[in-house]
């Protein structure tokens, strides 16, 4: 997805995993992804450059789609749309 | 057709141990007493129970002062076993650090960055640990060689006791085998 279409898209759900380092984001969003219904778009949000290389391979185990990244200011908002 | 009906069965008692030998599932062997270790043993752990993966602890010689609660005291001990018990850490928040540990300033300092780096705590990590399913299995031997009593263990959910064989055959059927 292009950085346009990204923004554009309404998440149904948004987790704000700012405060919290490896490995919380991503305890964060597996919490998070039980509350949404199957082809929902979810984002997470997190200071962590290491979690924005986890969450895409997180996706790829579940089943889940990864749909992109975006950089915002000190902070990255990733996409992914439930199984 | 017997020696047939034979091979078969040979076979497909090796696939399913070739199938179970590749369960999504982690093992790790916790052997080490130090805060770090643990801590790294921890994060591992979360990480894997995250992505849904069955996770297996199994706590042996000094990562078995992690599991003792601070709070807890056992009673009739012999003089060894008390020793023991007086010179080894009290719980995961008496942990020292394999290096840098300056006489328990370097664990001062670590939990100071970690709080200020907004890293999950060590009891925050063992809460999580525990809603998330993660297994621990304490040595049964190693509780008995250092003299630890069972009551001076923590609450955790899903704890329990076992012996090397235990781990060995869970070990075997995980696809991810870690000795830390």
């Amino acid at each position: 997805m292009t950085n346009e279409e990204l923004s554009a898209l309404s998440a149904a759900k948004s987790v704000d995993a700012r405060g919290t380092a490896c490995p919380g984001p991503l305890l964060e969003a597996k919490k998070a992804i039980g509350t949404i219904a199957s082809g929902e778009v979810m984002e997470i949000l997190s200071a962590d450059e290491g979690t924005r290389v986890d969450i895409p391979k997180w996706c790829a185990k579940q089943g889940h789609e990864y749909l992109g990244t975006l950089e915002e200011n000190g902070y990255y908002k990733i996409f992914m749309k439930k199984k | 057709m017997a020696q047939l009906q034979k091979e078969i069965d040979a076979l497909s008692k090796k696939v399913t141990m070739l199938e179970n030998s590749r369960k999504d599932q982690l093992s790790i062997a916790v052997v080490s007493g130090d805060f770090d270790k643990i801590l790294a043993s921890m994060v591992i752990a979360l990480a894997a129970a995250a992505n849904d993966t069955q996770v297996k602890l199994f706590f042996s010689f000094w990562a078995l002062s992690a599991l003792r609660d601070e709070k807890k005291k056992a009673k009739s001990k012999d003089f060894i076993s008390r020793m023991f018990g007086v010179m080894l850490p009290k719980g995961r928040n008496k942990l020292g650090l394999s290096n840098l540990n300056m006489m328990g300033m370097g664990p001062v300092m670590i939990k100071h960055l970690m709080r200020k780096k907004n890293v999950l705590s060590i009891d925050r990590m063992f809460k999580e640990a525990g809603e998330l399913g993660i297994e621990i299995t304490i040595c049964e031997m190693s509780m008995d060689l250092m003299g630890f009593k069972k009551e001076e263990i923590i609450d955790y959910p899903n704890l329990r006791y076992a012996g090397a064989s235990t781990f060995v055959n869970e070990g075997l059927e995980s696809s991810m085998q870690l000795f830390i």
